[in-house]
């Protein structure tokens, strides 16, 4: 029952202390959160409708730009779905590639994760370490492939670009790096006080609810559930590996950040497997045009947790139905349940344990005006011209204001 | 026996109707068409007997003659069973499964929103994933949507 001293505090679509648009309904008794509920759904662009009305590798494309942190997870996540229903078996060559460019993307993920909680709970010193060292990561991502976040990477039967005898050497010198960073944020983790008396007991979510409300990635790995794709549903190469699932049981967020930190030591191990182990032969298969009517779930160990895509096909070069649910859906929903309880200054930490992505999440509007039958383009100024007339029709005139520009 | 085909002998045995109502598509993964109105059994019986304690996702299909839902799950994390319901086109109605998985709030809102489908038991709430003021009665994803058109307006939004 709300009590005449809880106040309600609206936090989003548009805060400061959020990184992307979502949006928060707190209530307080005092510096408690009593009740916490979420709303999501800003960042919905129409994706998978569009997926509807474009080629298979059109699609592709797009896809990728579901997340600008873990485009190669949906990529291949979808990629995987169509070549299943072709019936294409990829080159193992190409499955060697595809799970290298994954992990690399795992490391970047984790490191950009752990600068922003550095900087969640005033740590900046941490922020500017990782995203440092990061670029190291960056960097062999850019020789890889060509791009920093939106590799291009998966074509529908393999992978576009081979890795050169002579990369690997210097891939294998920027993880001993990275490797020897990892290893004195792990003794930070475990050692400064007021990063483990920060993080302690915050955002707390039990082994049960964890279970029952579906969490997924280092959010349920924290709360000692032994869930992870790469394991129990292996794809591209991770069947030939060898790699730990690394859980943790304290539950809180600082059982995520140590969680994230020792995935990162994992991923290095495995890097460094696949390299040395990386089998000869072509890169990739011919994918025919038009892909035979069938179905598919395809399952992908995110860095935020499984990313589940089911795609359809009717025979045609154009698929029927994409579904993508991003791990960020199924862990939000956790977030009002760690929340609650706590107080208000633990909630920017909180929600971004989670490492919350709504670009992900919210996949589906474009701004497109079809009126007059043509497309019509905002640009800066029309954009700028249009405020200035919504507002004067609410009697505030910028016009006069606005001429200098 | 392969895990897979024990799930599949496992639900074949109990209910009557799912034989040759299950493929095996391929390792770790089943795909079940199961009657709407044994729906519910199905899936309590998934739940209490074969430890099915993840929900992967649901996903809504526009099948032009009916529309349908897919729900993933996955007992043990492992093979995932996809139970797929069929539903019908003119009064597309299921029931919530949110007293098993609390988790699909969201994606059960999303079936409301993008295709249509009345969930009933859904908690009041707001939408999920389209803007509030949205045109009732429109559902991008069914295959006869129209797209954004002129004449279409947001509520609470001035021409």
């Amino acid at each position: 029952m709300p009590n005449s001293g809880d106040v309600r505090v609206p936090i989003g679509p548009q805060h400061p202390s959020l990184k992307e648009p979502e949006s928060f309904l707190l209530t307080l008794r005092g510096e408690k959160i009593t009740a916490a509920s979420v709303k999501i759904g800003y960042n919905h662009r129409g994706i998978e409708k569009a997926c509807e009305s474009r080629t298979y590798v059109q699609d592709l494309y797009l896809i990728e730009r579901v997340c600008g942190i873990c485009s190669h997870s949906h990529s291949t996540a979808f990629v995987q779905a169509i070549e299943e229903i072709a019936g294409l078996e990829i080159p193992a060559r190409a499955k060697y590639l595809r799970t290298i460019v994954g992990e690399l993307e795992r490391v970047h993920s984790h490191l950009l994760w752990l600068g922003v909680a550095g900087h969640e709970i005033g740590f900046d010193t941490l922020l500017m370490y990782t995203w440092r060292d990061r670029e190291v990561v960056m960097d062999i991502l850019t020789q890889l492939t060509g791009n920093r976040v939106n590799y291009g990477m998966n074509t529908i039967g393999g992978v576009r670009r081979d890795i050169k005898p002579e990369q690997i050497p210097e891939i294998m010198k920027g993880i001993d790096i990275l490797e020897e960073r990892t290893k004195y944020y792990i003794k930070i983790a475990s050692e400064e006080p007021t990063l483990i008396n920060r993080l302690s007991k915050v955002g707390m979510l039990s082994y049960d609810d964890a279970i029952r409300m579906g969490a997924v990635g280092p959010t349920a790995r924290a709360s000692g559930v032994q869930r992870d794709v790469r394991k129990d549903d292996p794809y591209a190469a991770y069947a030939d590996i060898d790699f730990k699932v690394i859980t943790h049981n304290t539950c809180d967020v600082y059982g995520r950040t140590i969680v994230r930190v020792l995935e990162l030591m994992e991923s290095f191990k495995m890097i460094r497997q696949l390299l040395n182990k990386l089998p000869d032969g072509p890169i990739a298969v011919r994918a025919p045009r038009k892909i035979p009517a069938g179905e598919a779930v395809s399952r992908y160990e995110a860095p935020r947790g499984e990313d589940l895509h089911y795609v359809r096909a009717n025979g045609t070069d154009k698929p029927d139905r994409v579904k993508v649910r991003a791990p960020t859906l199924a862990n939000v929903q956790a977030v009002a349940l760690m929340l609650e309880d706590r107080y208000l200054a633990d909630m920017p930490i909180v929600v971004a344990a989670i490492d919350p992505c709504f670009s992900c999440t919210d996949r589906l509007v474009s701004v497109e005006d079809i009126g007059q039958n043509s497309r019509n383009t905002y640009n800066w100024e029309k954009i700028h011209s249009d405020s200035i007339e919504w507002y004067k029709k609410r009697g505030i005139d910028f016009t006069k204001l606005n001429k200098t520009f | 026996m392969s895990p897979e085909e024990i799930i599949k002998y496992d639900l074949e045995t109990k209910f009557d109707f799912l034989k040759s109502n299950i493929v095996i598509k391929r390792v770790r993964r089943i795909f079940v068409d199961v009657p709407l109105e044994h729906f519910h059994d199905v899936l309590d019986y998934m739940i209490k007997k074969m430890h099915c304690a993840m929900l992967s996702g649901i996903t809504g299909l526009d099948e032009v003659e009916n529309l349908a839902v897919i729900y993933h799950l996955s007992p043990e994390g492992k093979v995932m069973v996809n139970l797929k319901v069929k539903i019908s086109r003119d009064n597309p109605r299921i029931k919530s499964i949110m007293p098993y998985f609390p988790i699909a709030e969201m994606y059960e809102r999303e079936l409301e929103d993008l295709l249509g489908i009345h969930v009933e038991g859904l908690p009041e709430g707001g939408r999920y994933p389209l803007p509030d003021g949205w045109p009732k009665g429109d559902h991008p994803l069914r295959k006869d949507w129209k797209g954004i058109l002129p004449e279409m307006k947001l509520e609470g939004q001035d021409a």
